[in-house]
């Protein structure tokens, strides 16, 4: 093959233009020539000899006339054992090998192997020779940090194979040759254990797609119960400058009931990342007993780094997560901003002089946007079993404005909007998700007609609240207050969540339903009281009793005899249930 | 020596452009205009069409003018020698003293690796409440004050300066009014400072472009000190200049704004001066304070809404007092909870109350009537503004935590303030006057 070469023939920030000489193609990597480094970057748009090239790092002391070499391949990421509890920059560099060998700063040009080529894996034959395979069919296997890690048939190797041989079990590195495949005119295809998968293509190795229906359990009480996620599905949180939106995903990536958990860190702080990194190994995953780390994987391309290579990170993680759902794992992409992305999209786009859209964005924000989105997804995999990528992206939306073309454009793909408000967020109501503007399109943890039904005191709760700013708490009737008293109680004890306090920053389903049951006696119940002062001294110490469980170890002594209390409490006061308030109490026993 | 190029074939506002080789991207120029020398930094090269962006701006110039690149990108010197002096924003001294030409180093490196950073944990003491007590400044933040103009912010800033316990001072003035230099001068003089700092200043009636290189200039000089071992506080006043030189600029290229005239790259531009507040694991460190004014006393405007993604916080200035309500540092908890036990409860209990006292404010506004415990609020409430908002109170974290239960003790009984059992035994003081 000829690989094609080209010069440099102009430069505008990091964009570089280039005369060919030869084939070229969309998307694929080039290296800039200068001096004794090379710069990577990707083609964004060929006319006639004239290549667009976006450069993944500093393109100061470029010039005119430099060499230009192309690799004839996409962008693509290498997929092998090895990558989890790695930390990697937008183009799958390994930040602390890079350090090792630059020290503090990210020089330009330093592009390392994504998986080490020295550790050896203990290797499991699956596949036998004369057995037919194709792409995505299991070779093999290696332990990797508590999870089977299937060796597959390279998704790059189209058509169907025989296989030749197998390498007989033992500990091998990644580069080691472990199968030999051949296809249908007889050419041997040696296979190892790591293979390269461009990145801006979805991986399509499943038998269907299935409708995420099964909850992703994040042990958020707000989000599991009121504005639940579904495995392989997807959610936006938009919010504010300083709404939470970092810490929920935090949060999450924490405690969220999933295999394997994948953080982009894209174009955010660098010190965030710095938390994860420093907390993650010391955290226990109880699912495995292992570290938090081992099943965590970060791309980080923060927001001092080159902003192409902000864009190619999301990709980077989502093709990643693919692989492992490619085991039959469920794993949980958190992208941390989706706003920054797509600036980096609308800062090529000016630079390539596109007809500008909303807000300077590109004309094809809203198709890049769903098709990032769409690469979520439960499918059942070839051998029956099911694998599903969810993914979950903040929006960072100017002046905290959701109008704005990044937040429409996603809230029309997702299935679950975690709106964050800054007067939630003021009032320190952590998790800020406002309770009236967002939804879901998914099952939780409880039937959808429980939830609506106390979502409505919610609402109610809040048209009292704000009727009772114009005509004071004097020209409001005992009935409203109570029922803005009970709204302001759910909000308090179940929608807040204090993230930083060891047993309420996670609530198991079980404990939620249990929970809820309280709010519906709560809710559903006619109580008696004398005047408003009387109600307002009744839910005040109420509220006080089940924050104080809240923050105590599920069934322990302690917990039980304050759940007790609070039930006699609640007893003590109510005169009867509400038609609907019962019927929900009787199917909760049933269920 | 390098070739000269006497012909200009465009000249856009700041941006002129010739045919030239071999020139890179980056790289720095030399303009002689027959009002003197500039430089100049190129910004687009497009085939032999070398555009490049004069420091000195486009006035003056002639098609004939000549231009010689210098091989290099923008630098600055770099020593011990720096200390003391005033520079412009092309690195020209505004002192009397000599140009300083040894150890040059280049400005707007890489960034740092974040696998190297490590979790700030040092706080540095401001004897300003509102700061200390409610909303810690930690070593290695990057933090703006939110304020309108005419607020007293660059004496804030001075005062901060002046109070933190940092090795050297770095201040980046970028259309710095000449009295808000002379008050940051005169500040450091007094305090004796003066010797522990480095001044990069551009003012309202200097060239936009210097006041663009501001920013990078101080921010490569701090970061070798830094590297050095030293403890560095860069003061950055007014980034809102800076953003409307970027936005000045933008538009004279005809590039397509996204909002409200400011580049699409705002973000991208202002993160990459706040990421370099760092703390170097063996060596020193970079904190950096800055100013954004807010025109219109409007958060939604494009520059503090960029800033706020990117800062970890913000000060809000208004009325001449650091808001509670709209200040944020979001590294607080990283140091409150090693300072004195009772830190952090009294900075939320007392924030909690003063919320409350807000509320009573906006009641007793409406004609609503009083309570005994609106009352007791409305006391407390201007305690509360008297003795911890007024920027003229300057006593340390822990005399501000023992005059918030002094406060406390005025207003309420113990069991209405929501503090914990153990710590009222603790702090709580015996009798109240
Ligand atoms: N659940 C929470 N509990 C307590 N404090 C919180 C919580 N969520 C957020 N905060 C507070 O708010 C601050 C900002 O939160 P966070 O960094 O998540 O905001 P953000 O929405 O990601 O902001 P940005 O868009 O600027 O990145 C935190 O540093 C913390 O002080
Ligand atoms: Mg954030």
């Amino acid at each position: 093959m000829v690989t094609t070469k080209g010069i440099v023939t102009g430069v505008n920030g990091n964009m570089v233009t280039v005369k060919v000489d030869g084939v070229v193609s969309l998307n694929e990597v080039a290296y800039i020539h200068n001096g004794e480094k090379r710069l990577k970057a990707e083609v964004i748009r060929i006319r006639g000899d004239i290549v667009q090239t976006q450069v993944f790092e500093i393109t100061k002391g470029i010039k005119v006339g430099m060499d230009v070499s192309f690799t004839g391949e996409m962008l693509a990421v290498e997929l092998g054992p090895g990558l989890l509890s790695k930390i990697y920059d937008g183009l799958q560099n390994p930040l602390p090998e890079v350090a090792a060998k630059t020290g503090y700063f990210l020089e330009p040009g330093v592009y390392l192997d994504a998986l080490p080529r020295t550790v050896t894996w203990d290797w499991t034959p699956i596949a036998k020779p004369g057995d037919t395979v194709t792409r995505g069919d299991y070779l093999g296997s290696v332990p990797e940090a508590g999870f089977v890690h299937k060796i597959m048939v390279p998704f790059t190797l189209y058509g169907t194979y025989t296989v030749k041989s197998v390498k007989e079990p033992g500990a091998y590195t990644v580069d080691t040759q472990i199968a030999v495949l051949v296809d249908a005119q007889g050419n041997e295809v040696p296979v190892t254990m790591f293979f390269e998968w461009p990145v801006k293509r979805a991986i399509d190795c499943y038998t269907e797609r299935l409708k995420p229906t099964e909850p992703l359990i994040t042990k958020s009480r707000i989000i599991d119960t009121f504005f639940p996620v579904a495995k392989g599905g997807t959610f936006c949180i938009p919010g504010p400058f300083g709404a939470g939106k970092t810490v929920l995903q935090q949060t999450t990536s924490r405690y969220a009931d999933v295999d394997i958990v994948i953080v982009a860190a894209c174009g955010e702080r660098a010190g965030e990342v710095v938390e994860t990194l420093v907390e993650f190994p010391e955290l226990i995953d109880p699912r495995t007993g292992r570290s938090l780390m081992e099943r965590t994987i970060i791309v980080c391309n923060t927001s001092s780094m080159p902003v192409a290579a902000r864009e190619a990170s999301v990709y980077t993680a989502v093709t990643m997560a693919e692989y492992y759902r490619q085991m039959g794992y469920d794993v949980l992409l958190l992208a941390d901003s989706t706003s920054r992305w797509a600036q980096a999209m609308r800062e090529m786009s000016g630079r390539l002089e596109e007809i500008p859209g909303e807000e300077a964005f590109p004309a094809y924000l809203e198709s890049v946007i769903a098709n990032f989105y769409e690469r979520a997804g439960l499918v059942r995999l070839k051998d029956g079993k099911k694998g599903s990528v969810t993914i979950g992206g903040t929006v960072s939306p100017a002046g905290g404005n959701f109008e704005e073309p990044v937040t429409q454009a996603t809230l029309k793909v997702v299935g679950c909007f975690l709106g964050l408000s800054r007067e939630r967020s003021d009032a320190r109501k952590y998790p800020a998700i406002h309770p009236l503007e967002s939804w879901s399109k998914y099952r939780g943890v409880l039937p959808t007609e429980h939830v609506a039904w106390a979502h409505r005191f919610l609402e109610r709760s809040a048209e009292v609240s704000q009727m009772m700013k114009v005509v004071g708490e004097e020209g409001t009737s005992l009935e409203d207050f109570v029922l803005y008293l009970k709204g302001e109680l759910l909000d308090a004890v179940y929608l807040q969540q204090n993230s930083f306090d060891p047993v309420d920053a996670a609530v198991k389903p079980e404990r939620q339903h249990f929970m809820f049951r309280l709010m519906v006696k709560i809710l559903g119940g006619n109580q008696t009281f004398s005047d408003k002062e009387d109600a307002r001294g009744w839910f005040n110490k109420l509220r006080q009793m089940i924050l104080d469980m809240n923050s105590q170890e599920w069934k322990s002594d302690q917990f039980n005899e304050t759940s007790a209390a609070v039930e006699a409490y609640i007893q003590e006061r109510t005169k009867n249930m509400s038609a609907h308030g019962t019927k929900i109490l009787e199917a909760m026993e049933r269920a | 020596m390098k070739k000269v190029y006497s012909k200009i074939e465009s000249i856009v506002g700041n941006v002129i452009t010739v045919k030239a080789q071999d020139v890179a991207y980056g790289e720095l120029a030399q303009v002689k205009t027959r009002f003197g020398v500039s430089l100049a930094e190129v910004i687009r090269l497009d085939n032999e069409n070398v555009s490049m962006q004069v420091f000195a701006g486009g006035r003056g110039i002639s098609t004939g003018d000549e231009v010689q690149f210098l091989g290099h990108p923008m630098q600055v010197s770099f020593s011990e020698n720096l200390k003391g002096r005033i520079f412009n924003g092309a690195g020209i001294p505004r002192d009397n003293g000599p140009e300083l030409h040894e150890n040059l180093i280049t400005i707007g490196g890489p960034s740092v690796n974040p696998s190297k950073r490590i979790i700030p944990r040092e706080m540095i003491r401001t004897g300003i409440p509102m700061i200390d007590l409610f909303n810690t400044l930690v070593k290695s933040q990057k933090l703006p004050i939110f304020s309108i103009s005419g607020e007293p912010y660059n004496q804030l800033l001075a005062r901060i300066a002046m109070q933190a316990e940092v090795d050297l001072i770095i201040l980046g003035g970028m259309g710095l009014k000449y009295d808000d230099y002379l008050i940051f001068k005169e500040t450091l003089e007094q305090g004796g400072a003066l010797q522990k700092t480095v001044m990069f200043v551009h003012t309202a009636a200097d060239p936009v472009v210097e006041c663009l290189m501001v920013p990078d200039i101080s921010l490569a000089v701090a970061e070798r000190f830094a590297l050095q071992n030293l403890n560095v506080l860069v003061l950055l006043t007014d980034m809102t200049n800076f953003s409307d030189a970027l936005k000045e600029i933008a538009i004279t290229q005809e590039q397509v704004p996204s909002n409200r005239g400011y580049p699409g790259d705002l973000y991208s531009q202002l993160a990459a001066r706040y990421e370099k507040a760092v703390d170097f694991s063996d060596s020193g460190s970079i904190t950096i304070l800055a100013v954004t004014t807010m025109p219109g006393d409007d958060v939604t405007h494009p520059v503090p809404d960029n800033t706020g993604y990117i800062t970890e916080g913000q000060f809000y200035l208004k009325g001449g007092r650091i808001e509670p309500f709209g200040s944020l540092s979001r590294l607080k908890q990283q140091v409150n909870g090693k300072t004195r036990a009772d830190h952090r409860a009294v900075m939320d209990g007392m924030i909690k109350l003063f919320a409350a006292y807000r509320d009573t404010l906006e009641k007793k506004a409406m004609g609503f009537q009083m309570s005994a415990w609106d009352q007791k609020l409305l006391k407390y409430g201007e305690l509360f503004e008297k003795e911890m908002m007024d920027l003229s109170v300057n006593i340390p974290l822990e005399a501000a935590l023992d005059k918030g239960w002094e406060i406390l003790a005025s207003c309420f009984e113990p069991q209405e303030t929501g503090l914990q059992t153990k710590l009222i035994e603790q702090f709580w003081p015996k009798k109240v006057s």
